[in-house]
């Protein structure tokens, strides 16, 4: 979590965006990976499209799923917004939001969200030193 | 001439289309007949890859390691052994 906070401050004003990947099946977010905000842009992320393709293979070739997708919001608050849910495409997936607007301290915002079909779950987020 | 057998490879959220098959097989010479034959066999995936007969803006969908964006899209050419894979773009922002 430090990892993905200190991210999204150093790509600000940019949104940041990243992958938590852990083995299949086991719902446990183990390998953070950060990823390139092709988009480069405060109101918008998207992976590279080459770099979707290796991240695949990559956690093909090692039996890992995507747990975590997060990406920051950087002057709204942490919630999926329109473009967040009209594109969340794992269905199994946790959806991390931080947000770096200044008037709340980033560890206040750091939430987590399941996005099924459109609809939105908030679920808690439990902090833990290691599995 | 005849069409190249493709291996497609299907991202989760498309495989209730495909009775949850990761990898179909499909027919095609170029991007466009492959995206028909596989909505002929899977009906319904085609309007999930493609929007006003253009392909969808969030939807990446890759010849061996290149995205067909860069090959012509939907007029790119497949021949016997290429691997096509589809991926939703992972993308959102704050609007």
């Amino acid at each position: 979590m430090d990892a993905i906070v200190a991210q999204s401050i150093a790509e600000y004003p940019d949104e940041c965006c990243g992958v938590i990947l852990g083995p299949i099946g086991s719902d446990k977010p183990i390998r953070h990976k950060p990823m390139i905000n092709a988009a480069a842009s405060p109101t918008f992320y998207e992976f590279d499209s080459k770099d979707l393709l290796n991240l695949y293979r990559e956690i093909d070739d090692l039996d890992e799923e995507i747990v975590v997708v997060y990406h920051s919001h950087t002057e709204t608050q942490a919630y999926p917004s329109r473009t967040d849910i009209a594109y969340a495409s794992e269905p199994g997936a946790h959806y991390v939001l931080v947000s770096t607007r200044k008037e709340i301290a980033p560890e206040n915002e750091f939430r987590s969200y399941r996005i099924i079909d459109g609809v939105v779950t908030e679920e808690p987020v439990q902090i833990i030193s290691e599995f | 001439m005849s069409k190249a057998i493709i291996e497609v490879r299907i991202p989760t959220i498309l495989r209730p289309y495909t009775k949850n098959e990761k990898a179909v097989s499909a027919y095609g010479s170029s991007l466009s007949e492959l995206i028909s034959d596989l909505d002929a066999k899977f009906p319904g995936l085609g309007e999930r890859l493609l929007e006003n007969g253009e392909l969808r803006r969030f939807i990446n969908i890759y010849i061996n390691d290149e995205d067909v964006r860069f090959m012509g899209g939907l007029s790119a050419t497949l021949k016997a052994g290429d691997s096509v894979t589809i991926l939703p773009a992972v993308a959102g922002g704050c609007n």
